[in-house]
């Protein structure tokens, strides 16, 4: 299965780019979701997989007994998911509101930090 | 500028400084028996010792000979400065500047380790750069300061890079040991590069042509200023370098010659520049760069002539100087002028000021009984045992000498005793703080001239012995040195200053037509800097286009050449690919995400769009459920949820996406496979080689004894690492902020 993940991980990171390629801004923010499922998943899978053995203690002992999950990578995948979602919360919310200043969600016409005419 | 009657003077602003540098002199002065006596002190505080960085600090004679200038003229000045700007709105500013500009000047004289001096030279760069900019409402004086700070800045740089190749080439930055190895520079490869970074340190420091325009300039800074730094003592600091290098650096052709060139061209040229100018300050400004000239001809050789002569005329120099300086000042304070076309015969209003500017102005001509004749001798005596051309330095000397005679006249003699025109009513002597130092100075130069013996011994040996080691003697000061060669050339220059004196209006509106129609470095200086502002808004315009799509285009493909280029280059072998564990399931869930994926990059639909992404996030939720990850699939679901909610209530807001142009997907498309490719590759690797469960292993285990929980991935987050997780509950907070400002925020209406 880590096989299969790696390609579609591979995928995952095709298709973000070619949406971050984009010229429209949602397109953009749908490939910062993508990108950092990507993200989510090669940490997962870099920790390899166990199925069917969630990290637990058993009542009554000390530690795990036999294979269970890698608890460690779970740990940083459920960080990594909470903070993106706040990016792309932000992010999203930065695109209404400049939709609102400047009327366009063409990336090509965002220009106010670095104006067409002094460059 | 008849202020009003007697502002407030005796403020802690202006008189601290007084007190420190007072303080700080007779510390110094208590040391001259025993620097005199042939002693060196040396006291080290170790900094970054890993790095051989210490802060240590030297006295011998040549240390103590600047410190004695530095704090004695800067304790004269400030008391002068106190009053000067008494009731100015920045004076505590202008009192911490000044200050933090001694302290930076005495680590610069005081330093033994090199880059310990580096740092105290910048210092006196930063703090120079706040002086001239003092009166910084100007915009000339904002010109003049940052012109001096880049000019002065980028010697720095040199000498900093000087000093790594001197680190390098001694193995040590301790100049005291550097000098106890002769020839360790001299004769190292790197010495010509030493050399010459060194050289454009000191001489952009120092003023030399071609760097000297900055200086002239300098003196929009207030007057106290331009006495203090711009002529006793931060222009110096490249002289002092000069003289302190000098038994490590000297004795070479390209150090005779290039001193000897740089001094008598910046000696001639800057002599009769002083004579173009009408402005008494301006004036002032030049002479102090021939002095520098003629220091740093001196300093070229290496007999004991020369170096008495260039010890000597440094502490003439910087009394007389000084002094002027000040006389300058009151009169500008006094009348709100410094033309020379309009200051006559003030002796009778102001007869302190006449009486230490005529003295003054009789040591730089070089008149007996007084220092500067001393001075003036010794550099004859000099010139002519130099081991270039003694002829020519000679005859530099004696037209810049000349000069001077005339200078001297002009800013001394004219505006209190000349009849030429008639003299500013109403004009009142100076307050006593602002005539303490010009007298002081000047009878200085005038009980030295008359007691040479008291300065050969107490700072002029001890000077020369610093610089030519003990070995030789420095040659005597004296009045009457006999009938010979230098008092030959003293009254050749007398006979040529009165001319020149004498015929100063014709010489000065000839000059100033030769001047204003030749080239200026300063104009110059304006070209450079528009080449240079040109250059950053090329490059501007190329590396920042402020299209997102190139940026993004340089970052991913600065990923793909990363990632593809270490394959290729580390020559990996694939591990072959086989699906032997692979269930029904896990085929399941692959084909709902590479769909819900697919269906998200193609489509132009808004809602199509993130109903994509809704399969894709919850196809990966369903992927953490088989692989025993239950509490990430439950964030994960509730993450996907929220984002479709939030998407939904943005997208009321929003146009559709409509299409993209088709041109340049084609190579988005090649970009996007590539670093997809490269990430499957890299991927497949690292899952195919071993794995370290070091941490796994002590989460597993400790997870109970230790924190008392059974899902070890909970004790991870709020237990082990409970700080990252409070981190990211930040994160979500200033995040969740930053939003409701984004909302709130009315849309500006100039904006389309």
């Amino acid at each position: 299965m880590e096989q299969l993940l790696s390609v579609l991980i591979g995928v995952l990171v095709a298709a973000s780019v070619y949406l971050m390629m984009g010229r429209n801004l949602l397109r953009f923010l749908f490939g910062l979701i993508l990108l950092s499922n990507a993200a989510n998943l090669t940490i997962f899978v870099a920790g390899r997989l166990t199925p069917g053995a969630p990290a637990l203690v058993p009542e009554g002992l000390d530690a795990p007994v036999g294979d269970v999950a890698n608890a460690l990578p779970q740990a940083l995948v459920l960080t990594a998911i909470v903070i993106g979602f706040g990016l792309f919360a932000f992010a999203l919310i930065l695109a209404v509101r400049a939709y609102r200043s400047l009327g366009t969600l063409n990336t090509d016409d965002m220009r106010v930090a670095e104006p067409k005419d002094q460059v | 500028m008849n202020e009003s009657p007697s502002p407030r003077w005796i403020t802690p602003a202006g008189l601290l400084p007084v007190v420190v540098a007072g303080a700080l002199f007779f510390y110094f002065v208590q040391m001259v028996p025993a620097i005199a006596d042939g002693q060196t002190l040396r006291h080290v505080i170790e900094w970054v010792p890993s790095l051989g960085v210490n802060i240590s600090f030297l006295i011998d004679g040549l240390s103590l000979t600047f410190a004695l200038l530095i704090t004695g003229i800067g304790a004269l000045v400030m008391l002068y400065s106190a009053r000067y700007l008494a009731g100015h709105v920045h004076q505590a500013r202008f009192s911490l500047f000044l200050t933090s500009f001694m302290l930076a000047m005495l680590g610069v004289v005081l330093s033994d380790n090199l880059l310990g001096l580096f740092v105290f030279w910048e210092l006196t760069t930063i703090t120079s750069y706040l002086l001239i900019g003092f009166s910084h409402a100007t915009q000339k004086s904002r010109r003049s300061a940052l012109q001096a700070l880049l000019v002065t800045g980028v010697g720095g740089l040199a000498l900093l890079a000087a000093i790594v190749l001197i680190g390098n080439a001694a193995g040590t930055f301790e100049l005291s040991e550097i000098r106890a190895m002769p020839g360790v520079l001299t004769q190292s490869v790197a010495y010509l590069p030493i050399l010459l970074l060194v050289l454009l340190g000191t001489f952009t420091k120092s003023a030399q042509i071609p760097f000297h325009f900055w200086l002239p300039n300098a003196m929009a800074a207030p007057t106290p200023v331009s006495a203090y730094l711009h002529s006793a003592t931060m222009v110096k600091a490249g002289v002092y370098l000069m003289a302190r290098m000098h038994p490590s650096l000297s004795g070479t052709d390209v150090w005779l010659w290039t001193l000897t060139i740089a001094g008598a061209i910046t000696m001639v040229f800057a002599s009769v520049m002083a004579l173009r100018q009408t402005d008494l300050k301006l004036a002032l400004a030049y002479t102090t760069l021939m002095a520098l000239g003629a220091l740093t001809l001196l300093l070229g050789n290496d007999s004991a002539y020369t170096i008495t002569a260039a010890a000597t005329f440094l502490i003439v120099h910087s009394l007389y100087k000084a002094a002027l300086f000040l006389v300058v000042g009151i009169l500008d304070h006094q009348t709100g002028t410094r033309d020379a076309n309009k200051l006559f015969g003030l002796a009778s209003a102001m007869p302190v000021t006449a009486t230490a500017a005529a003295i003054a102005a009789l040591s730089m001509a070089g008149f007996p009984p007084f220092l500067g004749f001393i001075g003036k001798e010794l550099k004859y005596a000099g010139a002519l045992a130099v081991a270039s051309e003694p002829i020519l330095v000679a005859g530099a000397f004696l037209i810049a000498s000349a000069l001077m005679v005339a200078i001297a006249g002009i800013v001394s003699f004219r505006p209190f005793w000349s009849r030429s025109g008639d003299p500013i009513p109403n004009v009142k002597e100076a307050p006593w703080p602002m005539l303490v130092g010009p007298i002081v100075l000047a009878v200085l130069g005038a009980l030295f001239g008359i007691f040479p013996d008291l300065l050969a011994a107490s700072l002029v040996n001890p000077t020369v012995e610093a610089i030519l080691g003990p070995a030789q003697e420095a040659k005597p000061l004296q009045l009457w040195a006999g009938v010979n060669l230098p008092l030959a050339l003293s009254v050749a220059t007398f006979v040529l200053g009165f001319t020149l004196y004498f015929y100063k209006i014709q010489l000065r509106n000839m000059l100033i037509r030769l001047v204003d129609s030749s080239p200026s470095f300063d104009r110059g200086w304006d070209k450079l800097l528009a080449a240079v502002l040109a250059g950053a808004k090329w490059q501007t315009r190329v590396i920042q286009t402020g299209v997102l799509r190139r940026y993004m285009f340089i970052t991913f493909g600065t990923a793909l050449a990363a990632m593809a280029g270490t394959l290729i280059i580390k020559d990996v072998v694939m591990p072959v690919l086989g699906v032997p564990d692979v269930t029904i399931a896990d085929w399941l869930v692959f084909l709902l995400v590479l769909l819900g994926t697919g269906l998200t990059a193609i489509t132009n639909s808004r809602i199509a769009a993130i109903a994509g992404l809704g399969v894709v996030g919850i196809g990966i939720a369903m992927i953490f459920i088989l692989y025993s990850a239950p509490d990430v699939a439950i964030t994960q679901l509730l993450v996907e949820t929220l984002i479709v909610v939030l998407f939904a209530a943005a997208a009321l807001r929003l146009p559709g996406m409509g299409s993209e142009p088709l041109r340049s997907r084609p190579l988005d498309a090649l970009l996007a496979i590539g670093l997809g490719v490269s990430t499957t590759a890299v991927l497949l690797m690292v899952t195919s080689g071993p794995i370290d469960l070091e941490l796994t292993t002590f989460f597993q285990t400790a997870s109970w004894p230790q924190a008392f929980g059974q899902n070890i991935v909970n004790v991870i987050l709020v237990d082990f690492r409970a700080l990252d997780t409070f981190g990211e509950i930040a994160v979500v907070m200033v995040a969740a902020i930053a939003i409701y400002a984004l909302l709130k925020s009315k849309p500006e209406k100039d904006q389309t």
